[in-house]
């Protein structure tokens, strides 16, 4: 178990040498949504009849910090350590494909939490919040968080170039997330729109997520739960797959 | 004796080139054994294939008799690879990133050994220096330290000085050696063909995806290179007819080898009798570059 242990303390080593870059910027960022968005919109708009706007903002900032962080740890890992050629150093030693993906996606998920707790604790003073239920939350930030690491795996596999894995972050990941309900309710949404967020696995994670803090939800947890994980155990299996094959690392 | 490296019928393809095209090869322990051949000849991909690093098409590797694919985890126990890219993770000090190695392994508390390998590369001082402020030489150094830092028996350095100063060269070569004297087999992939004569006591040549020569490296001096005696003649001289039938010239330079010191002066005085005159004179020694420009345009050995 050791050569995982070892993975995984690197990783984490990784993003929390550069904290700057991989934890407060992100934040930040969280923190400048926030303020932007409560600004225009508080006045405006209550969801689930009590909820201020505020308040329904500041679990949606969260999660979707933990989902971008967790895939951005991964694939950024790998996609240097493929274009520097250091991910020889892990390829050499005794470390099997099951160990590889567990210390990478673990390390994404530690990633994740440590910017979504992050998040938390710079805007949770703009609303007051509390939580419901605490297993939803971690539940469901423990799950996405491991599922976007997973992805972030996949990606930076299979990118050659950091501009392949920009593009896999721009045009899949924001979208996916921007368009979960972040930002709204979906029964806030046209019926077209609201159905074709149903097909979008980060809705799920999103909507579980604040069923958390608020003990209401768009959709329920337990489906959301279920969705979340079939997806989870989907996606392991094709990133382990993958790695079995030594897909493009081992070629 | 025990068989350190052990590749059987081992055949690579990448799209429609024939990487390796059935190579045969056996390394026995503690032997310092010497792979060269051009560039593309399948060298790295050999050692990639030892390394876990790439999959064969067919056929089989061991490392001190665990399989490479099957007993990968016991194979790559045994065996220390520095790769011929200068790799390094910026994010990590030497001795970080030798720590991080040895957990890789499963070692913990390893720095003991650190410490020695450091000592050794004469890398002491750099020990808690970021990577990146190294220079190219120190880096080839730590690569060299990440190799050893499991204590592996095998260990294959794939051009481990390309683009190394003569200092390092020797302090590298130096402890290299004492590791084999210790026992570790070495496998080395060089373009230095005068260091892998002098350093290597078995040689396997590959062109093109197959092995082409194998044998201890004096039997493949004595088979295809031979000391010669070099001329270079005066304008308008002309060899005699005798010496010119077994001389090849090249650049102005007329070299008539020999295996004897004693037939040396018959050539000379035929050359005086002739009235031939000289402008420089050297015996060259039989050398590892003539037998691989032989080897490698496929003619035969024993200079026939």
């Amino acid at each position: 178990m050791s050569g995982f242990r070892t993975l995984f303390y690197k990783e984490v080593l990784r993003f929390w040498k550069v904290a700057t870059q991989t934890v407060a910027a992100p934040v930040l960022t969280a923190l400048l949504y926030l303020l932007i968005f409560s600004h225009v919109l508080e006045s405006h708009i209550r969801v689930y009849g009590t909820v201020s706007y505020t308040a329904f903002l500041i679990p949606g900032l969260v999660m979707m910090s933990v989902l971008q962080n967790a895939f951005a740890n991964s694939s950024s890992s790998l996609i240097q350590s493929k274009v520097t050629g250091n991910i020889i150093f892990v390829l050499l030693p005794p470390i099997s494909y099951r160990e590889f993906y567990a210390a990478y996606v673990l390390a994404a998920v530690v990633r994740g939490l440590v910017v979504g707790f992050g998040v938390l604790v710079a805007t949770i003073w703009f609303a007051p919040l509390e939580v419901d239920n605490p297993l939803w939350v971690l539940a469901f930030a423990v799950l996405g968080g491991g599922m976007l690491g997973s992805l972030g795996i996949v990606a930076g596999i299979w990118a050659d170039k950091f501009d392949q894995l920009a593009a896999f972050q721009n045009f899949l990941i924001m979208p996916l997330t921007f368009l979960s309900g972040v930002f709204y309710s979906i029964h806030s949404l046209p019926p077209f729109w609201q159905q074709l967020s149903h097909f979008n696995p980060v809705f799920y994670m999103i909507d579980g997520f604040r069923h958390g803090f608020f003990g209401v939800s768009d959709v329920s947890p337990w489906l959301s739960l279920s969705i979340v994980g079939a997806c989870f155990v989907l996606l392991g299996m094709l990133t382990l797959f993958m790695l079995e094959r030594g897909y493009k690392l081992r070629n | 004796m025990t068989t350190a490296i052990s590749v059987h019928q081992v055949a690579k393809r990448f799209g429609s080139v024939e990487a390796l095209a059935g190579v045969d090869l056996a390394v026995a322990e503690g032997e310092f054994f010497g792979l060269l051949g051009p560039n593309g000849a399948g060298k790295t991909t050999l050692i990639s294939a030892l390394a876990g690093l790439v999959r064969v098409d067919s056929g089989r590797i061991e490392v001190m008799g665990c399989d490479v694919v099957a007993d990968y985890r016991a194979a790559r126990r045994q065996l220390g690879v520095v790769p011929q890219e200068l790799v390094f993770d910026p994010f990590f000090s030497v001795r970080e990133t030798l720590r991080i190695q040895s957990g890789y392994f499963g070692i913990r508390g390893n720095d003991e050994w650190i410490d020695e390998i450091l000592e050794n590369l004469d890398l002491s001082s750099k020990a808690d220096a970021n990577m990146r402020t190294l220079s190219g030489g120190m880096k080839r150094r730590v690569l060299v330290a990440q190799a050893l830092v499991h204590r592996p028996p095998v260990i294959v350095l794939d051009e481990p000085t390309a683009g190394v100063d003569v200092e390092l060269r020797q302090t590298l070569w130096q402890f290299i050696r004492r590791l084999n004297r210790d026992g570790h087999t070495i496998v080395l992939t060089t373009h230095y063909l005068e260091e892998a004569e002098s350093l290597c006591s078995r040689i396997a040549m590959l062109k093109a995806g197959r092995v082409v020569a194998l044998d201890s490296t004096a039997n493949l001096l004595r088979r295809f290179s031979s000391h010669a005696l070099r001329l270079r003649l005066a304008p308008g001289a002309l060899l005699p007819p005798a010496a010119a039938l077994r001389a090849t010239e090249k650049d102005g330079i007329c070299s008539l080898s020999f295996d004897r010191f004693d037939e040396i002066e018959p050539i000379l005085a035929e050359l005086r009798v002739a009235g031939c005159t000289l402008e420089e004179l050297e015996i060259g020694k039989p050398d590892l570059e003539e037998v691989f420009i032989r080897v490698m345009h496929g003619l035969q050995g024993d200079r026939g």
